[in-house]
């Protein structure tokens, strides 16, 4: 007797994921963020009650992969359209999905004060110390002696000061409810980040407060670097300086009133 | 929908715009303080939350506008307010929200510029609310209250056009009519449907395809068919243009000038008439679209014109734009920094008949 | 037996796959897709050391590997299942 063998997909993307290719460089880690996105909004039940706010950068093109309704912000913004949104629609499931630029550069009043009026939205913040779509320019997380188009001879902290840790920031306000920091650059920290992203999505479910995580993310192209040699300076470089860990979580005690 | 008795009541026209969102079924708004008009965020600070709505004093007028984008985008209706210098701040918004085609609403109570100016009104952005203070090819629909029961219909009537042709409207003051106390008969619409924005507002997709609203068109030929489109609605809005007509059957001078304004040369224009000559009045009050077609039709009949604003000279180019090959309208300007009194016109205008 | 799929026409040779493998079967292929990009596969052989653990599509940005697992209980024929 022959025991049929049986396969079974052993990895399933989320249908609210677009089954496509994506415009976004080889290596770069925005694919893997998004998908994390879908598969929290996924088991959590949220896609058919989300709103999210797109920002300007390589991924303000995430409305052609995460297939929910979407308004586009101006750049740096997205705070604030995401705080109209949910007051708005206080039943929706909000996101805002933000770069090291829009979010730290230009929109750094808006993420300040959303998170200190402890806005029910979650944001998912993915650095890669660089301005991307615009072709490389210096972001305020751009790392000490990191040469870019803006600062070709390398960051300097008496000209351009030091890196933003924005993780560190926000989790001390009283109205954030969750702030992490997690990478994409290793299995290991990819499954970590996603608990990460699922539990930023719960503070806004269960109304803990402000909901943020800050991920770690390469750019190969704008880093000079093959896609390997790029995720290897997550590690070597980015995480020293961007400590991984969870620096706030309020989230499974009673409510931040 | 709100359940207030109609009732006269003696108020500021910032309060009469502020009980003129609540009659329209408005639940967000989102400002930040700046003279004139900060009656406006004070007030809503407690009707608006008394009502059941969102208020928000924003962290700048920057947030405040894109605050109202994500409000509109919900097809909610959402306004909020500001003054000249604010306003500026806001531009980079209303040019996302007419090219995404969200129906937000924007109060701007004039005051004096350029720059920090001065706390007193003026008309001086006039070309910021008609010809695009923003980026881009767009425009709003712009209404021009007079006075404090005009502030509180022209805010129903906003989010009315707001809603009907899914664009940012401007509601244009100045600092004379949002301190100014008067009667005003407030009342409350009876037509207001909450499913305005079902097919198009964003919600959740329940049952239904996703919604994206956005004005980034990056492919081929798309930014130019959205252009088209939107070229096409502001075609279809000039309908709405409005003006009063005061006094101009038999005028052979005819004094243009919206607003507060607008309300000082009535009077003038009235006690020159008592006085036997011939003037008359038009007050816009749709800054645009713009009321060309009337006044195209009493240079027609051979009228001259004197545009009269609180500004170096604004509205006169439309005017003469809508006069030109008939006619022309000459200018008389009270400096943004002065306070006119109705005195202050009488010589121009005779100056202008008699020439 | 446990296996990988790779949709090549999505691949970008960004190779986070080959890092991820803990068995360290997937390699740079010497083909070129559509893209220009130079694929990556996993050879016949090293095929049978798949474990299903689908490491590689956790980290691929694309989607564009596909995974299957079978079950411990295996015969010794080599039948496949179609995915």
């Amino acid at each position: 007797m022959t025991a049929v063998q049986q396969e079974i997909p052993a990895f399933t993307l989320p249908e609210v994921l677009a089954d496509r290719a994506t415009h976004y460089c080889p290596g770069c880690h925005h694919g893997i963020a998004h998908r994390l996105v879908a598969e929290c909004l996924t088991e959590l039940g949220l896609v058919e009650k989300t709103v999210s706010v797109s920002a300007i950068g390589c991924s303000v093109f995430i409305y052609n992969y995460l297939m929910v309704d979407t308004v586009e912000a101006p750049h740096g913004r997205a705070p604030a359209v995401a705080t109209g949104v949910k007051r708005a629609r206080p039943e929706a499931f909000v996101y805002t999905y933000q770069g090291d630029g829009d979010l730290a550069s230009i929109g750094l009043s808006e993420i300040l004060h959303a998170a200190n009026r402890g806005e029910r939205f979650s944001v998912i913040f993915v650095n890669n110390t660089v301005y991307g779509m615009t072709g490389g320019q210096m972001a305020p997380t751009t790392l000490i002696g990191q040469k870019t188009t803006t600062c070709p001879g390398g960051r300097c902290r008496d000209r351009e000061g030091m890196p933003l840790k924005v993780t560190e920031i926000i989790a001390n306000f009283d109205a954030v409810g969750y702030a992490a920091r997690g990478s994409l650059d290793t299995v290991k920290n990819i499954l970590q980040a996603k608990k990460m992203v699922r539990k930023a999505f719960e503070s806004q479910i269960k109304g803990a407060g402000f909901g943020f995580v800050e991920l770690l993310a390469t750019c190969p192209t704008n880093w000079r670097m093959t896609p390997l040699k790029a995720n290897a300076r997550v590690a070597e470089e980015m995480i020293p300086y961007f400590p991984l860990g969870v620096y706030k979580d309020v989230v499974d005690a009673a409510g931040v009133c | 929908m709100s359940d207030r008795k109609t009732e006269k009541i003696f108020i500021k026209g910032n309060e009469a715009i502020a009980q003129g969102a609540l009659a329209a079924g408005c639940r967000c708004y989102f400002g930040y303080p700046i003279t004139p008009q900060n009656d406006i965020p004070e007030y809503l600070s407690k009707a608006m939350p008394d009502a059941g709505g969102e208020f928000i004093q924003a962290e700048s007028e920057v947030a405040a506008a894109n605050m109202l984008l994500g409000a509109a985008a919900c097809g909610k209706r959402a306004f909020t307010s500001s003054s000249s210098p604010g306003v500026s701040l806001m531009q980079e918004a209303i040019s996302y929200m007419a090219g995404s085609e969200l129906p937000g609403v924007i109060v701007n109570m004039n005051r004096g510029g350029p720059g920090l100016g001065d706390i007193g009104p003026a008309q001086g952005d006039y070309f910021q609310s008609t010809k695009g203070g923003g980026h881009g090819d767009y425009r709003l629909l712009v209404l021009a209250p007079a006075t404090c029961q005009e502030a509180f219909d022209m805010m129903i009537e906003a989010f009315d056009l707001a809603f009907k042709y899914r664009n940012p409207v401007m509601v244009h003051g100045d600092a004379i009519l949002g301190q100014m106390k008067e009667p005003v008969q407030t009342w409350t619409p009876q037509n207001l449907d909450p499913n305005e924005a079902a097919d198009w507002g964003l919600s959740g997709a329940i049952g239904r395809p996703s919604r994206l609203l956005k004005s980034l068109f990056l492919e081929d030929g798309a930014l130019a068919g959205h252009n088209r489109k939107l070229q096409a609605k502001y075609k279809a809005m000039q309908v709405e243009a409005r003006a009063e007509c005061f006094e101009t059957a038999d005028a052979d001078l005819v004094v243009v000038a919206f607003g507060s304004i607008g309300r000082i040369a009535k009077t003038a224009v009235r006690k020159l008439r008592s006085q036997g000559h011939k003037v008359g009045l038009v007050r816009p009050q749709t800054l645009y679209p713009y009321p060309s077609a009337l006044l195209r039709e009493l240079a027609a009949q051979g009228k001259r014109f004197l545009t009269i604003e609180h500004n170096c000279g604004q509205m006169v180019e439309d005017v003469q734009l809508a006069v030109r090959g008939l006619a022309d309208s000459e200018f008389f300007g009270i400096m943004p920094g002065d306070l006119p009194t109705p005195d202050d016109f009488e010589q121009p205008i005779l100056d202008s008949l008699r020439r | 037996m446990s296996r990988v799929m790779f949709l090549e026409d999505r691949c970008k040779g960004c190779l986070l796959c080959t890092l991820a493998c803990p068995v360290k079967i997937i390699k740079q292929a010497d083909r070129i897709n559509q893209q220009g990009y130079k694929v990556v596969e996993v050879t016949g052989e090293d095929m049978a050391s798949c474990t299903g653990c689908a490491f590689c599509a956790l980290t691929c940005p694309d989607f564009a590997i596909k995974v299957w697992k079978s079950p411990k209980f295996k015969t010794s024929n080599d039948s496949k299942a179609e995915g």
